[in-house]
């Protein structure tokens, strides 16, 4: 059994995914239909979008903010921020600006959050 | 010495909306005040995304937030004073700040107090314990991370639970560091419930509700802290400590309005919310002179500060173009029943905006309760809700119309009751 807690709203509802002996998945403890594609979604296929810095040359400030394009498996979080590491960049950078291209092989792009005139 | 129109303190998002409403409404002479070398204000460093949900329907990181913003009021060529730091404000309007140039005097016809808040400190708790260094306030550490790319430390205890404690204790653990836990003093937490999955179930780290620090231990760096279980009323039990060794200690226990030029000012201030007491305008006591954001009530939704702040533009702007203050009848807004406060507090319906958001904040976890507006000790509307919580502000809308059914009402009141 597998215990989810809700983020679409401060209730928070505890939600617990069973599989019974004809192996046929229960949901229970959702309040509303936005709970249950919530959890529907956890268990097939979560996703986040991730957010960090990577190095910034040249700017006012020395990181620069980036994030991927599109949500990315929870699964390769750590493999993409592995993958940020080493990245530095120049002024000056334009929000959305491509920083890494289709990083990790999910298909998302690491881009620019923030604009960085030329000094 | 200089004379301008408006005069905006702050260069965050509530000063950037306030300067695009009073522009929006004919006030074209704007002066910003930033102390930073870059506008955006705390935004900057708040790298994470879910911003702008109401406002541009659209999940956007706090700086891209930030730059929807800057870019308009460039557009408009409203100057940012950057580095420049304000120093003092007369109740007669007269800005004293300090910048490359010296310092600088400046006479403006209106002012928008939009300064923010900082964060409560070490000091504010009287935690016991040595002074060692490793104790950071969660923004501080924010900072050090996202703009500055230094890790305050690796082993990490999080005392609060607040928003910005749960997105440092994900931002930590991304960047290699490991989070202990995350102690909070109330049998709840005030961070949304999507930062208690995203930020802490998703990487296991435990979160320790009914919970505080009791000693801090190290003599040049954080070795450890002691944490304790508390009671109802907020005491340590005894018996229930433990050891946590950690080489940081990172503080997320409230958010205060900066309000110390508002009080050179000679404006009233609400011991409630720290921030100035305004009308329907967002008009402080002194005439002339606005809020909004942060330094008049923390917010947890920057969507709200920019909403908020365009109206103090939009009124300042009013103000300053009718060059005379209109003869006012306020009418006071009352809390009662598990309502803390309100923002504003009073409200001249015949000058107000219709509708006019009241914003407000409860002061414990209400569950299926009613959200009741009674003008005089006639109800007017009640709204059911199936859960109320401190940590997300609330809004009721007033109407013109409301006003008018319920003529001669000498104040408005906003209660919580039972369903």
């Amino acid at each position: 059994m597998k215990t989810l807690t809700c983020i679409n709203c401060p209730i928070g509802c505890q939600i617990t995914v069973s599989t019974d002996a004809q192996g046929v998945q229960h949901i229970e403890g959702y309040t509303c239909k936005r709970g249950l594609t919530y959890a529907q979604t956890e268990l097939t296929n979560p996703t986040r979008t991730v957010t960090s810095t990577v190095r910034l040359h040249g700017g006012p400030v020395g990181q620069l903010p980036v994030k991927t394009d599109a949500p990315i498996p929870k699964g390769k979080i750590k493999d993409c921020m592995l993958a940020l590491k080493p990245v530095a960049v120049n002024a000056p950078v334009q929000a959305g600006d491509i920083i890494v291209r289709d990083v990790c092989g999910t298909g998302a792009n690491i881009i620019a959050t923030r604009s960085i005139p030329a000094q | 010495m200089q004379e301008i129109d408006l005069a905006i303190i702050g260069g965050g998002p509530a000063g950037l909306a306030a300067a695009l409403g009073a522009h929006a409404e004919g006030v074209k002479d704007i002066v910003i005040f930033e102390r930073d070398s870059a506008p955006g204000g705390i935004l900057n460093q708040c790298i994470h995304n879910g911003f702008g949900l109401h406002t541009f329907k659209e999940e956007l990181t706090g700086p891209e937030y930030a730059e929807r913003f800057l870019q308009q009021v460039l557009a408009a060529k409203i100057p940012i004073w950057r580095n420049t730091m304000v120093l003092d404000i007369t109740p007669g309007r007269v800005i004293t700040a300090v910048n490359e140039q010296g310092e600088v005097k400046v006479k403006a016809k209106a002012i928008i107090l939009a300064m923010g808040c900082r964060e409560r400190p070490r000091g504010a708790l009287n935690i016991p314990g040595t002074r060692p260094a490793g104790i950071f306030t969660a923004g501080t550490a924010q900072k050090y991370v996202n703009l500055n790319g230094y890790l305050p430390g690796r082993e990490v205890v999080i005392l609060g639970s607040g928003d910005i404690g749960l997105i440092m204790a994900r931002r930590l653990t991304l960047e290699g560091a490991h989070v202990q836990a995350v102690v909070e003093l109330m049998p709840f937490s005030t961070g949304l419930k999507r930062n208690i999955v995203q930020c802490l179930d998703d990487f296991g780290i435990p979160l320790m509700l009914s919970h505080t620090v009791t000693e801090i231990i190290g003599k040049k760096r954080v070795e450890a802290v002691k944490i304790a279980q508390v009671d109802d009323k907020r005491q340590p039990i005894a018996g229930t400590e433990q050891l946590i060794k950690c080489d940081t200690l990172l503080l997320s226990v409230g958010l205060l309005p900066e309000n110390e030029l508002s009080k050179s000012a000679g404006v009233q201030l609400s011991p409630i919310t720290g921030g100035a007491v305004v009308d329907d305008r967002l008009q402080t006591s002194v005439e002339g002179i606005f809020a909004c954001g942060n330094v008049l009530h923390v917010h947890d939704l920057v969507d709200f500060v920019s909403e908020e702040s365009m109206l103090a533009g939009r009124s300042a702007a009013r103000y300053i173009l009718k060059n005379q203050s209109q003869k006012r009848h306020n009418i006071p807004i009352i809390t009662k029943q598990g309502v803390r406060y309100t923002v504003p507090s009073f409200v001249d319906p015949a000058l107000m905006d219709d509708p006019l958001a009241v914003r407000f904040r409860v002061d414990k976890v209400y569950r299926d309760h009613r959200i009741c507006v009674y003008f005089g000790d006639q109800l007017e509307t009640s709204r059911k809700t199936r859960i109320l919580t401190p940590g997300e502000m609330e809004s009721v809308t007033l109407t013109r119309a409301m006003f008018e059914k319920h003529a001669g009402a000498p104040s408005v009141t906003i209660a919580i009751e039972e369903a």
